[in-house]
């Protein structure tokens, strides 16, 4: 998948690499006529200060639902790219035990642009695959660490049918030790309208209030166990009362934080 | 202590004794090839200089007609840099900016490198080759025997070259750096370490200040732990692993000489040796007015020579102890072989402080050296949060801006020399690098002595000059809460600066190390003390007290030339005025010129800035006789004024010697030219 992405990155990242590059390599006025072609000549070919770095992190990588059937939920990002220009992917979603079917799995493709010291815009496209009509939308959202060592991520989401939705995501690292670390993280979802074929009310429509507790075994390889407590609220809370489907549910998880 | 050797460390450095440095004079041969090497007990394929980790020793004589054929057996281009060299510039060594050198010496080719040798001293010489070769092995000490007899008198000499060996291949290190900064930092400050220090704090302001300490630094995400990016270092001397220890032959009353250069790519080292006094008499090859220390801090490519007498008949430690306290880099001064030093605990590791980090001036509008203007590039440049600097106590430096400083700041241009640096009368520079408050009786054993003082921080309590504080910090003064210059205290549970329990004497990859601590008063550091956190009363080496033997030809300097050190530290990449060395122009400098280069560094980091073909004279206070060096470390949050004679035409390559900061982006083409006419 790594390589895969790679070529995709390369492909949309070039241009802008290489336009970067040109224009910084004018050779000086001054150095016209100088007895050395070094001043004329450009930096070494392949200097690595522009080079392409790629990364993928499983946040979630976990099963829930003792005693019952086991569910899985992931969790993920990838990258490739340079320091300022990368290609994102990301997903998440949950696997059903009982239905050994995907509840939800969401896909994104985003182009990334470093915006400040701490922040990347991020504008791209999701798709998502469920039992429930699928959807393809727009996508448009930061990503980056706010005071006090947040990491966030706030996308906004239009669909190919009109509504408009956005989600956040916000987590914090709790180092207990330099290997055992705590991290509460959020995820929320919003709608601007309601959308009955999928089961969303307008408002805040859901979120998930978790707890990891992971042992940095490397910093690739971190298993960890944890809380997570799913809520449905507002309209969304009455539509799925009125389905007869859960609308909270507390579940200890254990999983395992991959970055590689 | 003797666990230590008894443990299955013992380790083979794969080194086979190639005597391919031919003898005869004025001819050498240098092969770079893969090699296996074995420092950790994992065998690990390197590249090394004729087979040798660190390379044979290269020893030219001043005066000579030096041709040293380099031949690349790699499969990759490589490079050989002489470093702190004065050579014409198609003899520099480096791929891209030195004329006819192209990217390097291509594989299977030999590069015939023919110059005259115009100096002696200590220098090294390593790869400057993107792609990390200097990590895996492409380095060696080259000593220059002088013309005339050296100003000092001494029995023997060794070598002391330290470097920092991993098995991770460098590649994957940089790889890892950008996907988590702190990716080798296993000494991030944690809850725990939270709780002991709010327990063990002396009293109530002293919580007050760890607590807002973590406050600020959150909210500014900013990390004080981070004093060295890589980890997982074995920390050699020549060479060999702290456990096979490199064993210096000296009896009792013998003159050494001992030729410190420290060849890492990431590492600085407190050096010591308990017991005994270092006199220094040259650094960076260039001989200086001996002076007598306990010990200096040796930033990245740098080198000290100093003259030891030991004083008894036993074993003696050569210690370089990493900034980050990660391990040990060891030897031992001997009388016999076999015999052990003793290794002392470490010292506590240090920690940023909110002054360290005290503002980001950003551009300050003075020339930066090239010919078309330049803008800082979009995030190289922490944004200053004054909430975080009044809650971290730096609350009376938020509201300053440029325009409160006074206007020879600004621009530089109306101050004479001396002024910049210390003044001559000024307290500091009677203490010369020394703690204040020193007592009259020096502790015979420094950084051991049980009873010591707190780990100090002398760049906290250094008294700086009124006149200094008025030119470079403007209001400063005051801020902070009162206390004391003597009695600064520190919220650190240890009272003796050293580490207790089993982490005191880790060889290699520390975690959860205690720290010194936030400190309870802010002032801003001193750009040229080093604090090793020794003990009160041991006698620190500074570049203030480097008085150059043969100083550069004394020169007031044309004009100033703006270098902000700055850089990302939560993405990894560094640059130089907010570009990288593939988004920026070169600086140009007309031939014969002084360029006063005024340092700023506005990241958090260490950097040891160094220029190629010329010397840098560091503005440290002694007017005409300023050192001459090759290398000068830029301490975080501090401004330093380098004088760069532009006596030698060509392009040259300026840079941090840090080798994955240089890699990620902190370099700069300097041209020196001698067409004045398009220059305006």
């Amino acid at each position: 998948m790594k390589s895969l992405l790679a070529s995709l990155s390369i492909f949309l990242l070039a241009s802008a690499a290489l336009g970067n590059a040109a224009a910084a390599q004018t050779a000086p006025a001054g150095s016209q006529g100088t007895p050395y072609s070094g001043l004329r000549s450009t930096p070494a070919t392949g200097f690595p200060d522009q080079a392409l770095f790629g990364g993928v992190r499983f946040d979630k990588f976990e099963w829930y639902g003792l005693g019952g059937p086991n569910n899985g939920r992931w969790d993920m990002e990838a990258f490739v790219g340079n320091d300022y220009d990368k290609f994102f992917f990301k997903s998440e979603g949950i696997f059903e035990g009982r239905t050994q079917k995907f509840d939800e799995a969401q896909f994104q493709a985003l182009y990334s642009r470093m915006i400040s010291y701490f922040f990347d815009f991020q504008v791209g496209v999701r798709h998502d695959i469920s039992p429930k009509p699928s959807r393809t939308y727009a996508v448009i959202g930061i990503e980056g660490l706010a005071p006090g060592f947040f990491e966030i991520d706030a996308d906004a989401y239009i669909s190919q049918k009109g509504e408009i939705s956005g989600s956040f995501t916000g987590w914090y690292d709790l180092l207990i030790t330099n290997r055992l670390i705590l991290q509460p993280r959020v995820d929320m979802r919003l709608q601007l309208q309601s959308v009955p074929e999928l089961e969303l009310g307008s408002g805040l429509t859901d979120f998930e209030l978790g707890a990891r507790l992971r042992y940095e075994f490397t910093r690739n390889f971190a298993p960890y166990i944890g809380v997570s407590w799913d809520r449905k609220v507002g309209e969304t809370a009455a539509i799925a009362e009125r389905n007869q489907k859960q609308i909270s549910s507390v579940n200890f998880v254990a999983g395992v934080r991959l970055l590689w | 202590m003797h666990k230590i050797w008894s443990a299955a460390w013992f380790v083979v450095v794969a080194c086979i004794p190639v005597s391919s440095v031919s003898a005869i004079a004025g001819t050498h041969d240098i092969v770079i090839e893969r090699h296996l090497v074995n420092v950790t007990g994992r065998e690990r394929v390197g590249m090394l200089i004729n087979g040798q980790l660190p390379g044979p020793i290269l020893r030219l004589k001043e005066g000579e007609d030096a041709v040293i054929n380099v031949t690349n057996r790699l499969d990759e281009n490589a490079s050989i840099h002489w470093h702190g060299l004065i050579v014409p510039p198609e003899m520099d060594g480096v791929p891209g900016i030195a004329p006819g050198y192209g990217d390097g010496i291509k594989p299977g080719e030999t590069f015939t490198y023919r110059f005259k040798v115009r100096q002696s001293g200590t220098y090294w010489f390593h790869s400057h080759s993107s792609g990390e070769q200097e990590q895996l092995g492409i380095y060696a000490p080259l000593i220059i025997e002088p013309r005339t007899r050296d100003p000092f008198k001494y029995d023997s000499e060794y070598v002391i070259m330290f470097s920092d060996w991993t098995d991770e291949d460098p590649k994957r290190i940089i790889s890892n750096l950008k996907k988590d900064s702190s990716w080798y930092n296993f000494n991030r400050q944690t809850l725990v370490g939270l709780i002991q220090e709010l327990s063990n704090a002396p009293n109530e302001e002293a919580r007050k200040a760890s607590v807002n300490s973590r406050i600020a630094w959150g909210l500014m995400r900013m990390d004080p732990t981070d004093v060295a990016d890589v980890a997982g270092y074995t920390f050699l001397v020549n060479g060999q692993s702290p456990e096979r220890n490199f064993t210096a032959l000296a009896r009792r009353g013998e003159r050494v000489r001992l030729r410190f250069i420290n060849a890492s790519t990431s590492t600085y080292f407190d050096v010591r040796i308990p017991g005994l006094k270092m006199t220094v008499v040259q650094a960076d090859g260039n001989n200086v007015s001996p002076v007598r220390v306990d010990e200096f801090r040796i930033a990245v490519a740098e080198t000290y020579d100093v003259i030891v007498q030991p004083t008894e008949d036993r074993a003696y430690t050569i210690v370089g102890e990493p900034m980050d306290r990660t391990g040990f880099a060891r030897a031992t001064l001997a009388p016999r072989p076999g015999m052990v030093g003793e290794l002392p605990p470490h010292r506590l590791r240090p920690l940023m402080q909110m002054s360290d980090m005290a503002m980001n001036p950003g551009p300050k509008g003075l020339d930066r050296g090239t010919l078309q203007p330049e803008q800082d590039m979009i995030g190289h440049v922490a944004p200053e949060d004054p909430v975080a600097m009044a809650i971290g106590g730096m609350g009376d430096m938020s509201g300053m801006s440029d325009a409160s400083k006074p206007k020879g700041m600004q621009r530089g241009g109306g101050m004479s020399d001396g002024k910049m640096a210390m003044p001559k009368s000024s307290p500091a520079r009677e203490g010369q690098g020394t703690k204040t408050g020193k007592p009259p009786e020096a502790s015979p054993m420094p950084g051991m002595g049980p009873g010591s003082m707190p780990g100090m921080n002398s760049q906290n309590q250094m008294p700086m000059p009124k006149e200094k504080q008025a030119m470079d910090h403007g209001a400063m003064s005051s801020m902070g809460p009162k206390s004391s210059a003597d009695h600064q205290s520190q919220v650190t549970s240890s009272t003796s600066g050293v580490q207790q329990g089993p982490q005191a004497y880790v060889l290699r990859d520390g975690e959860d190390m205690p720290n010194v601590g936030p400190s309870v008063q802010q002032t801003m550091p001193d750009p040229i003390t080093n604090d090793t956190g020794a003990p009160l009363g041991t006698r620190v080496l500074s570049y203030r007290d480097l008085r150059a033997l043969n100083p550069y030809p004394y020169k007031r300097y044309d004009r100033i030339i703006e270098i902000r050190l700055t850089g990302n530290m939560q993405r990894y990449f560094w640059s130089i005025n907010g570009r990288k060395f593939s988004e920026a122009e070169p600086i140009v400098l007309r031939f014969g010129e002084r360029a006063r280069f005024r340092f700023i560094n506005e990241t958090m980091m260490n950097h040891p800035m160094h220029i190629h073909g010329t010397w840098m004279l560091p503005e440290v206070g002694n007017g005409a006789r300023n050192p001459k060096k090759h290398t000068v470390n830029i301490k975080p949050g501090t401004t330093l004024d380098v004088d760069i004679p532009a006596d030698a035409e060509g392009p040259w390559a300026f840079h941090c010697h840090l080798l994955y900061h240089m890699e990620t982006g902190m370099m700069r083409q300097v041209n020196v030219v001698r067409q004045t006419a398009s220059l305006k």
